[in-house]
């Protein structure tokens, strides 16, 4: 179940997986996809993640894509865990990817950990500018939309990840699957947005408050 | 060997005599496990062979002392120091921990002291170093104090991988284990790889009863506040007192109530694992000067730490275990021949139940023990990595290292190298990581393929994987007074101004910033509790049996104070009284949720698999279970629709559907899943305030979990988390007996909370339930958010 987001004198549609659809435009946004973060930490020395989630996050656009008219999708930023990423992807996945962009544009906004990736297809840009508002990576003047953040919101003591939806900012969550998430009442997030709303992802988009004045019952 | 005259006139000197397993510990040869209870000179036993030995000086380390607590290694450094230098030993004895100094471990890894006392983390880490072969060659003895309490936990695995290392490095090492009284000595012997066993004097019965109330105890709570008054005046009376709590919150609240209550200012401190260093040091130094009464304390001081001259223990809260109360008694009373003195004080009316229990247990010396089940391999796993920090290794050599300890002796081949396959290449299905394989092979020898990453598995080195921890500092000046710590969840749950207890003083939460909560004093005296988890002691089955067949003879109740017999009276007439062949099940409401409580006695591993069963065929049913709990005593869920007839939940035909599946979503396994993949090396540790704020923390455990569940079901670390929570749960076939012996349900629903179940509102280690009640409370309280925004 889909949730629509008035912004910015815009309608939008935040989706269960943490993408945005604007519908007018026919523009799918997602943010934070984070390919081949696993084969990164690995390079590094570090841990030996299951190496599948680079799979699962394109499954999980595959889906969209086919649920939606798509004219455009636009990625936030932080598409690839670094600038090796775009060449070091199996096979596999690179031929999924390049068949979704058939018939598409595709643009790459660039991020902190992609800035200096060369993606196969589709173009690069820093910024977009579109109906008075900015696309960009990370939140700047507004209105904007955008991610890096990874934001998440609880309720009834669970967190998931969530849009976060202020006067000046809509902020994405990250669509990638080895993504963590820092929760929107905690510095810089809480400032940006609030007061605003997160809508949580799940099978219902669930909205609370962030950084309301309200009479909070003590424990 | 004998006792040098030096030594002999040294214990003449003070007019001490020496203990004969002191002298039979000298005298033997090969490792030993001495048994002593606390008080009997134990750790004393375990030095005079290497004193005896450095007696002429000595080259090098000789002696690796180690300990399951970083205070008690403190505390052995100032009690040695003594009999060293009256007998004008020439010896240099250092201890090292995570407290230790930066620069004073440099220095010991290039010129180590003849004795070292330690930790098992420390070991570990020490045995990572390429400097290893050379610090460790001259090491002659190592000794092992409580070995007991490391033998429970995966420490102990760690601990005796760590000893195999030590033992290829020094052929010829000797190892002393020290164990306070246990019920199975050739277990323990046999988890050391096999050691002669010595058994010192038990000494005199120890003088242990119910501490005597003005007032009676509540249904329920863990604090004993009604007891204060007599707590304190017990304490007026002793030279020295141990006040041991169950859990660190328990800690903070009891040391708060009794400075309230203390007219003539007596001193008292608090003792906690979630204290700072300076705080606990503190402590233990007022300790060992003689200028305290009373310590409010937990674990950290539950391991034979010889401070002080106790006289008295108060064990506040249910004993859970028999064993862990014997050896509590042992701290009160230094001296060896005059029987301890130690005083229960329950909490709430169960726990008088329990402790009436526990007493007629201790005097019939019918001890409780886990078994300790063959090593797990995700130790083993990150045992591997850190020897191969140290340097290459052959995997054959390493191999036969393993099974020469005792908890590995039964490793297979097939498992060692599928522990290998895993630190080398992550051990996947998909064979990913050819080119960025952690371990790599080259004639014969496996080696870290990037350096750096040794840096990253020293961070991770150790097996216990608490809750993530959040520093606690005062606000205002830069870098503020440390307090101690809190649970993340905690930290996260609290608002500017919301008040809670650390370090025995109430404080006002400020605000998180880079990871570290800052607080600020606060005249006010109304805390909310600082959460701590902690661990969760299960009683033994006989103590549980015995509660059982307390509570459904009324018979028997005379054994009871007579408000016990009122509450247990009332229980009766409001609810269900378990008795012999049947199940008694209670239902009420409570906080705008159902809860049901069985009452199985069946142990906790068995209503912990009950809880999986029944909270899978409330979810089929629509009830929306949100979370159990359980007990050695009962299993409690709670739902947000009430459970009308038990006995449907309860068929044997269909309890089991479906389990399987149900299993591998549950908050219980993937919590063992996040300790697992801790311990293996798979998730990186985070360390307390490591991390800072503005940037997104790790991803979480159970992405990782599921996501291996999808894709290669039979990884290695998805086979150890099912095999450790098999740990924790039983068979089938345990359940389906206590269904068989208890063919009668009797179902009673309640108005409101009973008395017998009111003690487990406040139990923890909950388990939540992820399902649709789940989700119709989130929706719940997003709609009342959003009214008390005006969105809504």
């Amino acid at each position: 179940m889909t949730r629509r987001v008035d912004f910015a004198g815009q309608v939008f549609e935040a989706r269960p997986s943490g993408a945005l659809w604007w519908p007018e435009l026919r523009w799918l946004i997602v943010a934070d996809l984070h390919l081949g973060k696993s084969a990164r930490m690995a390079a590094r020395g570090g841990a030996l993640l299951p190496p599948h989630e680079t799979e699962d996050t394109i499954t999980k656009l595959a889906a969209e894509l086919d649920a939606l008219p798509v004219a455009r999708l636009v990625s936030l930023g932080d598409a690839f865990e670094d600038a090796a990423a775009p060449d070091a992807l199996r096979a596999s996945d690179r031929a999924r990817l390049a068949a979704m962009a058939q018939g598409r544009n595709w643009c790459w906004i660039t991020g902190n950990h992609d800035e200096k990736a060369l993606p196969a297809f589709g173009s690069v840009t820093s910024e977009i500018h579109e109906k008075g508002l900015t696309l960009r990576h990370i939140a700047e003047t507004g209105p904007d939309i955008s991610g890096h953040y990874h934001p998440k919101a609880r309720l009834a003591g669970r967190a998931r990840p969530a849009f976060l939806v202020g006067a000046d900012h809509l902020i994405l969550p990250a669509f990638g699957t080895y993504t963590g998430g820092l929760d929107c009442e905690s510095a810089p997030l809480d400032t940006l947005v609030g007061p605003g709303i997160a809508l949580l992802c799940g099978s219902k988009i669930l909205s609370r408050p962030i950084g309301h004045q309200t009479a909070r019952r003590r424990a | 060997m004998s006792l040098p005259d030096r030594f002999r006139d040294w214990f003449a000197a003070r007019g001490w005599q020496p203990h004969p397993h002191q002298l039979a510990l000298l005298a033997a040869k090969g490792d030993t496990l001495l048994i002593a209870p606390t008080g009997g000179g134990k750790t004393l036993a375990g030095f005079l062979p290497s004193l005896v030995d450095l007696a002429n000086g000595g080259e090098g380390l000789h002696t690796l002392y180690l300990s399951p607590l970083k205070a008690l290694t403190a505390d052995i450094a100032r009690n040695l120091a003594a009999p060293v230098s009256e007998m004008g030993l020439k010896v240099r004895i250092e201890d090292r921990t995570g407290d230790t100094s930066s620069a004073k471990r440099a220095r010991q890894r290039v010129d180590p002291p003849n004795i070292l006392l330690t930790t098992p983390e420390s070991l570990a880490l020490m045995t990572s170093y390429p400097e290893a072969p050379k610090i460790f060659k001259s090491l002659k003895r190592v000794v092992v104090d409580e070995i007991h309490a490391l033998a429970e936990s995966k420490r102990g695995d760690q601990t005796m991988l760590g000893i195999a290392r030590l033992r290829s490095l020094a052929p010829g090492l000797t190892v002393t284990g020290l164990s306070a009284t246990v019920s199975d000595p050739e277990a323990l012997a046999a988890f050391m790889g096999g050691a002669e066993i010595l058994r010192a004097d038990p000494g005199p019965a120890p003088d242990i009863a119910m501490l005597p109330t003005s007032e009676p105890p509540p249904w329920a709570g863990g604090n004993a506040h009604y007891a204060v008054p007599d707590v304190m005046a017990a304490v007026a009376q002793a030279r020295m007192t141990l006040i041991f709590v169950n859990t660190r919150a328990q800690a903070e609240l009891f040391f708060q109530q009794l400075w309230e209550a203390n007219p003539d200012n007596l001193p008292i401190g608090l003792h906690h694992g979630s204290l700072s260093r300076e705080a606990r040091q503190r402590v233990e130094q007022a300790m060992a000067e003689g200028a305290l009464r009373a310590v409010v304390c937990t674990g950290s001081l539950d391991l034979g730490i010889d401070w002080g001259d106790v006289d008295l223990v108060l064990q506040v809260g249910a004993p859970k275990l028999v064993t862990r109360l014997v050896q509590r008694i042992g701290r009160s009373n230094h001296r060896y021949d005059a029987p301890s003195r130690a005083r229960l004080v329950p909490a709430n009316r169960f726990e008088v139940i329990e402790s009436i229990v526990a007493l007629e247990a201790v005097q019939a010396r019918d001890l409780d023990g886990q078994p300790h089940g063959p090593g797990p391999l995700d130790v083993l796993c990150q045992h591997i990595l850190l020897t191969a920090c140290a340097g290459p290794f052959e995997a054959d050599a390493l191999f036969e290292e393993f099974r020469s300890s005792g908890p590995y002796q039964t490793l297979t081949r097939a498992q060692f190298d599928a522990c290998l396959d895993f630190c080398a290449t992550g051990g996947y299905a998909l064979k990913a990581y050819d080119r960025w394989q952690r371990l790599m092979v080259r004639k014969g020898l496996w080696y870290l393929r990037d350096p750096r990453s040794a840096k990253l598995i020293r961070m991770n080195i150790g097996t216990i994987t608490d809750p993530e921890q959040l520093n606690v500092r005062m606000a205002r000046a830069r870098g503020g007074a440390p307090l101690g710590t809190v649970e993340e969840s905690f930290a996260a749950s609290l608002e500017p101004g919301d008040m809670f207890l650390i370090g025995g003083r109430v404080v006002a939460f400020e605000r998180l910033r880079e990871m570290v909560v800052e607080v600020q004093n606060t005249p006010r005296k109304q805390p909310r509790i600082a959460v701590y988890s902690g661990v969760k002691m299960a009683s033994s089955l006989q103590v549980s049996h015995r509660v059982q067949a307390l509570i459904g003879e009324p018979e028997d109740w005379h054994r009871l104070p007579a408000d016990i017999r009122d509450w247990l009276d009332m229980q009766r007439r409001l609810s269900v009284l378990p008795r012999a062949g049947v199940l008694a099940c209670e239902s009420f409401p409570r906080g705008g949720q159902w809860h049901l409580t069985i009452w199985g006695f069946a142990g906790r591993n068995a209503h912990q698999t009950l809880g999986l069963l029944i909270s899978r065929r409330m979810e089929a049913m629509g009830l929306g279970p949100l979370g159990f709990v359980t007990t050695d005593y009962a299993l409690m869920i709670w739902s947000v629709d009430p459970v009308d007839d038990p006995a449907l939940l309860l068929r044997a035909d269909t309890l089991q559907d479906g389990f399987d599946d149900w299993l591998a979503h549950n908050s219980l396994i993937k919590r063992t899943f996040r300790s697992v993949a801790t311990i293996a090396g798979l998730m990186q540790r985070n360390l307390p305030g490591q991390r800072r704020s503005g940037k997104q923390a790790t991803f979480s455990s159970d992405i990782i979990h599921d996501t291996l569940r999808r894709h290669d079901p039979d990884h290695l670390l998805l086979r150890i988390t099912r095999d450790e929570a098999r740990r924790g749960l039983v068979d089938y076939d345990r359940i389906e007996d206590m269904l068989r012996s208890n063919p009668l349900i009797d179902h009673a629903r309640a108005p409101h909370v009973t008395p017998l179940s009111a003690p487990l509102l406040l139990e923890i280690g909950r388990v939540s339930v992820d399902g649709e009640g789940r989700e119709r409370m989130m929706e719940r309280e997003a709609e009342r958010l959003m009214r008390e925004a005006g969105l809504a």
